[in-house]
């Protein structure tokens, strides 16, 4: 068949290696010049790679419970992208050895004198933070494993077993999917304002994590496309699907965001509002307004008509700008807990995101060597090839 | 009689309803048989130069539009001009209405603040955008209430609408002319042709019927009329007599002042010693435990009235007191701790001594005679008499 086993061209890795390289000695120097800050970067960088594997795995599991055959022929940029998720067994260690410059609840001295950390005690200590942390990542890389077991042998042997027991996995792993996310959402992003709470933080990170996994889902194969990896079958219809559901997801997250600050703003009390002081005060304010306009105002105006959507030039401009938009999100969920006056932003921000990008690359290129970049076996491809809307 | 309007039914059944084409050609059009080939023929239609066409399909064929060449309509232009028109209506409706028209202080927050305006700017820009697209849809797209399209009752529509593929060729196109026509429709592949006239009343001719005189005059006399009858009956109608009777009585309002009594007042205190129905004043209010020892309890001890008593104590005691009369409550620490009723000095009491208490209160627990009726009382002091006689049984009351 056409499609089988082309290997991505060297470009690739020299681009990812390069970007992953580079990232990583920007990193150390940041490291080394400011641990604290550079921890805070970290974490921002970590929960962003978190977004797309994880985003991307929840992508397979919905398109195998709602039978979705569109995107099928995409299915293997979304399992790519899923396996960072191994991956961040590795990436987490910096996390957990560095707690104590980022929770301010794993200092005793901090909890003994603090009447709502003591309370909170029982759930937000450094042993549970580390169970959870491990039991979520584990949860993740098991149900990883298994669908895209099943998926990569059907290449091979095509019968429809594999499907069906997929089907099975993914209508179990769904809810333990939102569950553990939450969970995740709460720990590494939330208890860094241990007496801040909202309850709709899972949610908020889940709908950005949809838009970080489209996004790069969408970015990935319009560049696929564009260099001919993908089946000439592929058609605008596709590329449309997945900018409408890019921009479904973004308004999706700005509806949270929005619901998240309506409530807090109208009942007034205390102990949620003053996050948002923090957050609209000094140069956050700025961060602040940014993100509506780079994550929401702006996407939602330029995505809107169907002619960007069927455009691929526009399509990967509004894919990349996603991501980036998602990767501020996070910033400006995570580094007011670094410096609650000023947001910070200089060199030592820089190696992030490009070691993150690195790691994205490098890991798909090796992804994309031993497997086909179509599923070549699955008995929906057929039909998802003569997707019309 | 009967046989008369039967005739008649069978005329109007019979009646031919179809209506007389002019000699002027509106279109030719032509059959095919699967999508495919309908998709082929618009295609080539669109390559022949032909651009006043169009395809009648009995269910959507995916990828017509791009085979037809057609551009993008209006709808979702549309649909954003209204949109926003809804947004902006609905920011200087809230603006204009709670920070300048009628401030309200609510909750310390300023009169006018974009959170709470967000969610009905976005009901009114849906609200908005949706009914123009749906009205201006039905309106300029549909050209309502033009209804009579000469394409109606022909051969070639009906076909189309059970499971044929149908292409027209209007005759306003530039390139139109009916022998070429219908040589190119058969070289596609097109059959059963069919020359299409207009009705001889052509529709796109007469004026839309909205602006006739006559319905114009009809719909201003049903609004007036309408309008007319319920002003009157809400306004006069409703208070003619007898539907007046309940609003004219005599009756005092509240906080009305009395031209009768000297003192002003409307409203009038009972006569002194006046008693409610079924009431039993008690004597002893207020005195202390020692005089009530005498009190007798009225009511016999059978299993409904202490089912009575136990409900009762389950309700009004139990809060304080346990639902043994240990003093363990529910409420336990919220108030001081009620003693036990099993102590040797509530056992030794007379009935009437826990009934004065239950009626006249002690220490801190208040006179409970407003929530429970006399006899209710009495059968709770029934109930705790079980209680103690369960907690402190005796040889007999185990055979």
């Amino acid at each position: 068949m056409e499609f089988h086993n082309k290997a991505l061209p060297g470009k690739v890795s020299r681009i990812g290696f390069g970007l992953l390289i580079t990232g990583l000695i920007l990193m150390v120097a940041a490291f080394a010049l400011d641990y604290r800050r550079a921890m805070f970067d970290y974490l921002t960088m970590f929960m962003w790679l978190l977004s797309l594997g994880l985003g991307s795995l929840g992508l397979i599991a919905l398109e195998y419970i709602s039978g979705a055959t569109w995107s099928t022929p995409f299915r293997r940029v979304s399992e790519f992208l899923a396996s960072l998720l191994p991956v961040m067994f590795l990436l987490v260690i910096p996390v957990v050895v560095g707690m104590k410059e980022l929770f301010v609840w794993t200092d005793p001295q901090v909890v003994k004198s603090d009447a709502v950390l003591q309370g909170k005690e029982p759930y937000l200590n450094t042993t549970f933070f580390i169970a959870r942390a491990a039991i979520c990542l584990l949860i993740w890389v098991v149900f990883y494993f298994f669908l895209v077991r099943n998926s990569q042998k059907q290449d091979s042997e095509s019968i429809p077993q594999y499907t069906k027991s997929n089907i099975r996995l993914s209508a179990i792993f769904t809810p333990i999917f939102m569950v553990t996310l939450t969970i995740i959402a709460i720990d590494f992003m939330m208890s860094l304002f241990p007496h801040w709470y909202s309850t709709i933080y899972g949610v908020y990170y889940f709908s950005g994590t949809l838009v970080a996994a489209y996004s790069a889902l969408t970015l990935i194969s319009v560049l696929l496309k564009e260099g001919n990896y993908l089946s000439s079958r592929i058609n605008n219809d596709h590329f449309y699907s997945m900018g409408m559901l890019m921009f479904a997801f973004n308004i999706f997250w700005a509806y949270i965001a929005f619901s998240q600050l309506l409530l807090q703003w109208y009942a007034d009390i205390p102990e949620e509002t003053f996050w948002y002081i923090i957050i609209w005060e000094h140069s956050w304010k700025v961060v602040s307004i940014a993100l509506f306009l780079v994550h929401f105002a702006i996407p939602f105006l330029v995505l809107m008509p169907r002619s960007v959507k069927t455009n691929l030039k526009k399509l990967k401009f509004m894919a990349i700008w996603m991501l980036v938009a998602h990767y501020l999100d996070l910033y400006w969920l995570i580094m007011p807990a670094y410096d609650h006056h000023s947001a910070v932003f200089g060199w030592q921000e820089i190696g992030f995101p490009l070691f993150a990008v690195g790691v994205v690359i490098v890991i798909f290129k090796m992804k994309a060597r031993k497997t086909n970049i179509i599923p070549v076996g699955d008995p929906k491809l057929e039909s998802g090839f003569n997707f019309h809307l | 009689m009967i046989g008369k309007i039967k005739n008649k039914l069978k005329e109007v059944n019979n009646r031919n309803l179809e209506q007389k084409r002019s000699d002027e050609l509106y279109a030719i059009g032509a059959l095919f048989d699967t999508p495919d080939e309908i998709m082929d023929a618009a295609g080539k239609t669109t390559e022949a130069g032909y651009e006043e066409f169009d395809v009648n399909t009995p269910y959507p064929v995916h990828g017509m539009d791009q085979a037809m060449k057609l551009k993008n309509t209006m709808v979702g232009k549309t649909t954003f001009i209204f949109g926003f028109l809804g947004t902006t209506a609905a920011l200087l409706m809230i603006g204009w209405m709670s920070g300048i028209d009628y401030q309200n202080i609510i909750g310390g927050k300023p009169f006018f603040a974009i959170p709470p305006a967000i969610p009905i700017t976005f009901e009114l820009t849906v609200l908005l955008g949706g009914l123009a697209t749906a009205g201006l849809m039905l309106t300029l797209f549909n050209r309502l209430p033009w209804i009579n399209n000469p394409l109606h009752d022909t051969n070639y529509i009906k076909q189309t609408a059970s499971d044929k593929f149908g292409l027209v060729i209007y005759a306003k196109d530039k390139n139109f002319n009916i022998a070429t026509v219908e040589g190119f429709l058969q070289s596609i592949g097109g059959k059963s042709i069919e020359k299409i006239n207009f009705f001889e009343v052509r529709e796109d001719r007469v004026r839309t019927p909205i602006f006739d005189f006559k319905f114009i005059a009809l719909l201003a006399v049903v609004t007036v009329v309408t309008a007319v009858t319920a002003y009157g009956i809400l306004r006069y109608v409703l208070f003619l007599p007898p539907f007046d009777f309940m609003w004219k009585q005599e009756k005092v309002l509240p906080q009305e002042k009395s031209t009768f009594f000297a003192d002003g007042f409307s409203m009038r205190p009972p006569v002194e010693g006046t008693v409610s129905r079924g009431y039993i004043p008690y004597e002893y209010q207020g005195l202390p435990d020692s005089v009530v020892t005498l009190l007798a309890n009225p009511l016999p001890i059978n299993a409904e009235v202490l089912a009575k008593g136990k409900q009762r104590f389950d309700t009004y005691c139990s809060p304080c007191h346990g639902y043994y009369g240990e003093g363990d409550s529910r409420l336990r620490g919220q108030f001081p701790n009620p003693p036990s009723l099993h102590t040797d000095k509530v056992r030794q009491w007379a009935d009437g001594n826990i009934y004065h208490v239950i009626t006249n209160g002690q220490n801190v627990m208040s006179s409970y005679a407003k929530q429970i009726s006399r006899d209710d009382r009495w059968a709770i002091v029934h109930y705790i008499r079980a209680l103690q006689r369960a907690l402190n049984a005796k040889d007999e009351d185990l055979n």
